[in-house]
């Protein structure tokens, strides 16, 4: 069986790199051909396995081979499904999860190959180049980081004295990952609220965690102001250790989706935090 | 101004997020416990797309949205009684099973098959919209197939947002690696956009443009085409649910001083 690994990175459009992949998926003569699931991989590779006449299965997080079988294990219905599975069709593109590659190259004994697509013949789509996702400087998106923080719509909510206090709210986080690296998250009650996308600049959509937004990597996370809905911690699934912070005590954190719950108010604890780091 | 616009979002349902999914055997392939009995929602990405499908047509006089869903047909009538309030558009409705276990490429087939037998459709003011990837099969490949099949060459994935000229042509935002989004400009239809969040809120529940809508959904759903979908060349060999649940320590009467003190020592370790 023969098996070839593509990597692809930087920046492209679609008219540029799908035949390029196509290309290599026919010209590799192999019948497993591995990519990552980068952002430019998965904007490309449908159409690209289409016209090289292979299949194709994204999100793959585990791959065997034994003799001529190969099983692949992937998620489905967001992170709740773990399916094992096989296709008999080759040639077999298999795009796995992006952290993920390395290791699963390794396993097979596949070497990546850099692909460097050629601009694309005739295209109406030109590339303007990269964009932050929020302002207020630096990303708050890391995902290398040990730590994933993540802030639900409590922080936004009136306080002790009747009031919000937004501008707190944001200084409190942006301090916590400043000092931290932590990565942030956010629920999608939080991104969604109008007040937030004013107050808390340094979020955006980018950061939502959860069954329509990231289902990041990190050893550990911290969730504050957040209840802990299924929808949200669908986007937990691959975090190892979870503490939470919240008022309510019997949020869904406490329904064993966190190892630590302290019920407590988070404005509080991370203004705490924030002194001692 | 330019040109009316046609607007196709591919879009289904899948399960409501907050219901417990347990894989089962079943004489077609594996599925989901009780999956005729689960409540359904368009699927979220879906849904998005649908929402700034809506509004882009809002936008430009006489354009016009298409929804083309791929479901149990019982089940996507169920759906549109909450869907129909929220946009104005056209059903075309497609009669097969929808779930995480179907192939992506017999479903993307069908759907290219049912927007192909839509009258004077107009592939030179074509906008084909749909999620980045759905909440079920989460393949991210489906709308690839439906545009590759209709000879569509123009894709963009994970858009959170469109900005459309007078002139047709328009500017996009892909999300991309580390918090950024890749900007791109597209000179003219079609295209096909496959949308992350985007950025519009679900709109309210609008009885008048479900009535509207209504009246077109029904027969739509009436003469919904059968289409062949299954697991296609997958062979499953196992479907679980790994166990999730954590034994969670709920400290209550902790100040936050000492809270404080712990969180840092444990993100120290």
């Amino acid at each position: 069986m023969k098996i070839a690994a593509f990597n692809l990175s930087g920046q492209g459009s679609f008219a540029q790199d799908a035949p390029a992949i196509a290309e290599a998926v026919k010209s590799s003569g192999a019948d497993i051909v591995l990519l990552p699931g980068t952002s430019r991989v998965r904007r490309a590779v449908g159409a690209a396995a289409m016209r090289a006449g292979a299949e194709v299965d994204t999100n793959v997080v585990d791959l065997s081979i034994d003799g001529e079988a190969v099983t692949a294990q992937r998620w489905l219905y967001r992170q709740r499904i773990l399916a094992t599975f096989s296709r008999a069709a080759r040639p077999w593109v298999i795009v796995t999860d992006p952290s993920l590659f390395a290791g699963i190259c390794e396993k097979v004994g596949a070497a990546p190959a850099a692909l460097d697509p050629a601009p694309a013949a005739s295209s109406r789509t030109t590339v303007n180049g990269l964009v932050a996702a929020a302002g207020g400087g630096e990303s708050t998106i890391r995902p290398d980081a040990k730590l994933l923080f993540v802030a639900g719509a409590g922080w936004t909510k009136k306080q002790a004295d009747g009031a919000t206090h937004l501008d707190e709210a944001a200084a409190t986080i942006t301090g916590f990952l400043a000092k931290s690296g932590a990565s942030l998250g956010s629920s999608k009650s939080l991104v969604d609220m109008p007040e937030a996308a004013e107050a808390f600049k340094f979020m955006s959509h980018m950061n939502q965690v959860g069954q329509t937004g990231a289902t990041p990597r990190h050893a550990k996370g911290l969730s504050t102001c957040c209840h802990g809905e299924e929808p949200h911690v669908v986007g937990w699934r691959f975090i190892g250790e979870r503490r939470a912070v919240n008022l309510d005590a019997n949020c869904g954190w406490a329904q064993g989706k966190a190892d630590v719950l302290y019920v407590a108010d988070a404005f509080e604890v991370m203004k705490k935090v924030n002194e001692l780091l | 101004m330019g040109k009316p616009l046609n607007i196709i979002v591919c879009g289904s349902l899948v399960p409501d997020p907050l219901q417990t999914l347990e894989p089962v055997e079943t004489p077609q392939g594996p599925g989901l416990k009780n999956e005729q009995m689960l409540p359904s929602v368009l699927d979220p990405w879906a849904a998005c797309a649908l929402y700034e499908a809506a509004a882009l047509a809002k936008a430009r006089a006489g354009s016009k949205v298409t929804l083309v869903a791929l479901g149990p047909k019982a089940k996507l009538q169920q759906l549109m009684m909450t869907v129909a309030q929220k946009a104005p558009f056209q059903l075309v409705a497609v009669n097969a099973p929808a779930g995480g276990f179907t192939d992506a490429k017999a479903t993307a087939a069908a759907l290219a098959k049912a927007i192909q037998a839509i009258p004077g459709l107009d592939l030179s003011s074509t906008l084909l919209f749909g999620g980045c990837a759905s909440a079920s099969r989460d393949a991210g490949v489906t709308l690839q197939f439906v545009a590759e099949a209709l000879g569509i060459g123009e894709f963009f994935m994970a858009v959170d947002e469109l900005k459309l000229a007078d002139d047709d042509t328009f500017t996009v935002l892909e999300r991309v690696e580390g918090g950024q989004y890749q900007s791109s400009t597209c000179a003219g239809f079609p295209a096909a956009i496959g949308w992350a969040t985007g950025s519009l809120p679900e709109p309210p529940n609008n009885p008048q443009i479900g009535m509207m809508n209504m009246r077109g959904v029904m027969p739509a759903l009436m003469k919904a085409a059968v289409a062949d979908v299954g697991v296609g060349g997958i062979s499953y060999a196992k479907a679980e649910v790994p166990a999730a649940k954590r034994d969670t320590v709920v400290k209550k009467d902790m100040t936050a001083d000492a809270i404080a003190a712990e969180i840092v020592e444990w993100i120290k370790q």
